[in-house]
C-alpha cells in the first residue's frame, strides 16, 4: 500500500517534471521561431502598413513587394542569388569531392609522410580564415583576381573540417578489401576511387555537400573585401548595403523581402533535409 | 568536375601504391599552400612594415620592426575590442552551455522520455544555418525605434524602448542571434557525449537512490567534462571570428561609442581602409590566441583518448 502511494506520488512528480521540460521547450522553440514568423509577414505587407503597426496576419502585398525588389536598380537581387547560387554550389562540389579524395588517399594508401599529412590537417583545422586574409587579398591583387569569384571558390578545394569528416566516415564505412579486390579486377586507382569508393561515400557527401553550400551562402568576410563591382555582389554583401542605406528611406516591404530572399533557400532545403543534417552534426566534429 | 586525368602506367609485379596517396592528397595541399599556407606567412612579413594609404599618398611599405605591434598592444583600442568581444562572447555563451546541458540531459533522460524530440531539435538547431547577416539584420530592423517590438510595445501601453541606442540592449541583442545560432548545435554534440555514457552508470546511481541532481552532479558531468572542454573551446575559437553578427547590426560602427567592436570587425576596418602593416599585426596576434586555444584543446582531445586507452587495458 506504501510502496502504491510512492510510486502515484513519483508519476505526479514526473508528470509535473515532463509538464516543465514542455513549457521551457516550447519557449524557446518560440523564441526561435517568432523573428522567422514576423520577417514573412513582413514581407507580404506593404510599407505604409508596416509603419502603422505589427499584426500576426500576414497582408496582401507579397507579390508587390517582390517586384519592387527585382526593380530596385541600386539592389541587383536576382544577379546576387544568381553569383551566391554559384559560388555555394561549386564550393560544395569541390569541397566534397577534393576532401573525399584527399581522404581516401591517406585512409587507404602507406605512404611516408601520411601521419604527418594527417597531423597537418588536423591542426590548420584549427585556424581561422580571417588571419591570412591580408595575405590572401595582396595575393589575388598581385594576380588581378581581385573582384572575381577565384579567391571565393578555389580555396574550398581544401576544406579540412570536411576532409575529417570523410575520413571518419571511410574509417567506419570502407573495409579496405573493398579497394583490393577492385585492383585484382584490374581498375585503377582513380577509377576505383571515382566508381567505388564515392558510391559507398555518398550519405557522407551529401551531408557535407550541404554544409559546404550553407557556409559559402551565408559567408560575408572574405566576399565583402573582395568583391566590389555591382554585378558580382552576392547576397549578404546586398544585406550590409541595404544596412548602411538610409533606412528611414527605404521601403520596409523590399528590406524584409530581400532578407526572406537570403534565407529562406536555406530554410527550405534544411526543412527537407533536417533529419541527415543534425544526425550529420557531430558525426564530424568529436571523437565519440 | 576538376577530373585529372593521368596516364595510365604499365603495372609491374611488385606496386607500391604509395604514390597514389601523395596523388590523392596533392589537390588538397596544393590549394591550401597557395591560398592558405603563403597568405599566412606573407600576413606575418607585411605586419613588419609601415604600410599604409593617407588620403590618395601612398605611405611605405617601410620595414618598422615590430611597431606595429608595438601600435596595436600600447594603443586603447585593442584592450578595449577585446573586452568587447568577451563580453558579447560569454553573454551568449554562458546561457548557451546552461540551456543546452540542460535540453541534453532531458532528451537522453530515459524516465522523463520526452515526445517530440526529433522536432525540437530540429527547430533549436535551425537558426544555426540561417545567413548570420540576414539574421542579424532581421533582428536590428525587429529591434529599431519604429520596429515591430516596439510597435507592439506601444499599442500595449508601454514606453518605446530604444534598444539600439543602448550598450546593453545592443550587446545584448548580438548575444542573443549568438545565442539563437549555437544553442541547437552545442545541444546536439553534448547529446552525443551524454548517449556515449555507459547507461548502466545511471541505472546503478538511480537503483542506488541518487536523485537526478545527484546523477547529473556526480556522473554526468564529470564524463562530458571532455566534451565541455572541447565545447567550450571551440566556442571561445568561435567568439574570437566573431564578425558578421555585429557587423551588420552596428553598420561596422560598432556604436553606441564603439562599445560592440569586435576584433575581426577592427581587423576588417584595417583591411579595407588598406593599412595593411596593422591589419598583419592584428592578424598575427590574433593567430597567436587562437593557437594557443587550439593547444589546449589538442592535449584535452588527446589526454581523452590516452585515458580511454589506459581504461581498456585496465579490462
Amino acid at each position: 500500500m506504501a510502496s502504491k502511494k510512492k510510486t502515484s506520488n513519483e508519476r505526479v512528480i514526473l508528470n509535473l517534471q515532463r509538464t516543465f521540460c514542455y513549457l521551457v521547450l516550447l519557449f524557446l522553440t518560440v523564441l526561435c521561431l517568432f523573428s522567422f514568423y514576423m520577417l514573412i509577414i513582413n514581407a507580404t505587407r506593404a510599407h505604409p502598413d508596416i509603419m502603422k503597426g505589427f499584426t500576426l496576419l500576414p497582408g496582401k502585398s507579397l507579390i508587390t513587394n517582390w517586384k519592387n525588389l527585382m526593380a530596385n536598380q541600386n539592389l541587383p537581387v536576382l544577379q546576387g542569388i544568381g553569383n551566391s547560387f554559384f559560388i555555394s554550389a561549386c564550393s560544395a562540389l569541390l569541397s566534397t569531392y577534393f576532401s573525399a579524395l584527399a581522404a581516401f588517399g591517406i585512409h587507404a594508401y602507406n605512404f611516408k609522410f601520411r601521419n604527418a599529412a594527417f597531423t597537418f590537417i588536423l591542426l590548420i583545422m584549427m585556424v581561422p580564415s580571417q588571419v591570412s586574409t591580408l595575405g590572401l587579398i595582396r595575393l589575388m591583387g598581385q594576380w588581378n583576381l581581385l573582384d572575381t569569384f577565384v579567391p571565393l571558390i578555389l580555396p574550398s578545394i581544401a576544406s579540412a573540417s570536411v576532409f575529417f569528416f570523410m575520413k571518419q566516415y571511410l574509417e567506419s564505412m570502407l573495409p579496405i578489401e573493398i579497394v583490393e579486390s577492385a585492383r585484382m579486377d584490374g581498375a585503377s586507382e582513380f577509377r576505383t576511387f571515382n566508381s567505388i569508393v564515392l558510391p559507398i561515400m555518398k550519405p557522407a557527401l551529401a551531408v557535407q555537400a550541404i554544409f559546404s553550400f550553407v557556409n559559402a551562402w551565408n559567408n560575408y568576410f572574405l566576399p565583402s573585401l573582395i568583391i566590389t563591382s555591382k554585378e558580382k555582389k552576392t547576397l549578404p554583401i546586398l544585406i550590409a548595403q541595404l544596412r548602411s542605406a538610409d533606412f528611414l528611406k527605404f521601403d520596409l516591404g523590399q528590406v524584409y523581402m530581400l532578407i526572406a530572399v537570403a534565407i529562406i533557400p536555406v530554410l527550405l532545403m534544411y526543412l527537407l533535409l533536417s533529419r541527415y543534417i543534425v544526425r550529420g552534426i557531430t558525426l564530424g566534429s568529436v571523437k565519440g | 568536375m576538376g577530373a585529372i586525368v593521368f596516364p595510365k602506367k604499365k603495372k609491374r609485379n611488385s606496386i607500391s601504391y604509395a604514390k597514389w596517396g601523395y596523388i590523392f592528397i596533392a589537390p588538397f595541399f596544393i590549394v591550401y599552400a597557395i591560398f592558405s599556407l603563403y597568405p599566412l606567412l606573407t600576413t606575418f612579413y607585411y605586419s613588419f612594415f609601415e604600410h599604409y594609404r593617407v588620403g590618395l599618398t601612398q605611405v611605405g611599405p617601410n620595414f618598422v620592426g615590430f611597431d606595429n605591434y608595438n601600435a596595436l598592444l600600447t594603443g586603447a583600442d585593442l584592450l578595449k575590442y577585446a573586452g568587447n568581444t568577451a563580453i558579447i562572447w560569454l553573454a551568449g555563451f554562458i546561457p548557451q552551455i546552461l540551456i543546452s546541458l540542460l535540453l541534453a540531459v532531458w532528451f537522453t533522460d530515459l524516465r522523463l522520455r520526452l515526445r517530440a524530440t526529433s522536432f525540437f531539435k530540429t527547430v533549436i538547431y535551425m537558426p544555426n544555418l540561417i545567413m548570420a547577416a540576414a539574421f542579424s539584420m532581421l533582428i536590428w530592423t525587429l529591434f529599431s525605434d519604429n520596429g515591430p517590438v516596439n510597435q507592439v510595445l506601444a499599442a500595449s501601453g508601454n514606453q518605446p524602448i530604444r534598444f539600439l541606442a543602448s550598450i546593453t540592449g545592443t550587446r545584448g541583442l548580438i548575444a542573443l542571434i549568438n545565442f539563437l545560432m549555437w544553442f541547437g548545435n552545442t545541444t546536439i554534440m553534448l547529446m552525443a557525449g551524454v548517449m556515449g555514457i555507459d547507461s548502466t552508470l545511471f541505472e546503478a546511481a538511480e537503483i542506488d537512490g541518487a536523485s537526478s541532481w545527484q546523477i547529473f552532479t556526480k556522473i554526468t558531468i564529470p564524463l562530458l567534462r571532455p566534451i565541455l572542454v572541447y565545447v567550450l573551446m571551440t566556442s571561445m575559437i568561435g567568439g574570437i571570428q566573431m564578425f558578421d553578427v555585429p557587423q551588420i547590426f552596428t553598420n561596422g560602427t560598432g556604436n553606441p561609442a564603439r562599445t560592440s567592436m569586435t576584433l575581426i570587425m577592427y581587423l576588417n576596418k584595417h583591411l579595407y581602409s588598406k593599412n595593411y602593416g596593422l591589419a598583419g599585426a592584428l592578424s598575427v596576434i590574433l593567430f597567436i590566441i587562437t593557437a594557443i586555444i587550439s593547444f589546449f584543446v589538442y592535449r584535452s582531445l588527446t589526454a581523452e583518448s590516452r585515458e580511454r586507452k589506459k581504461a581498456q587495458k585496465g579490462i
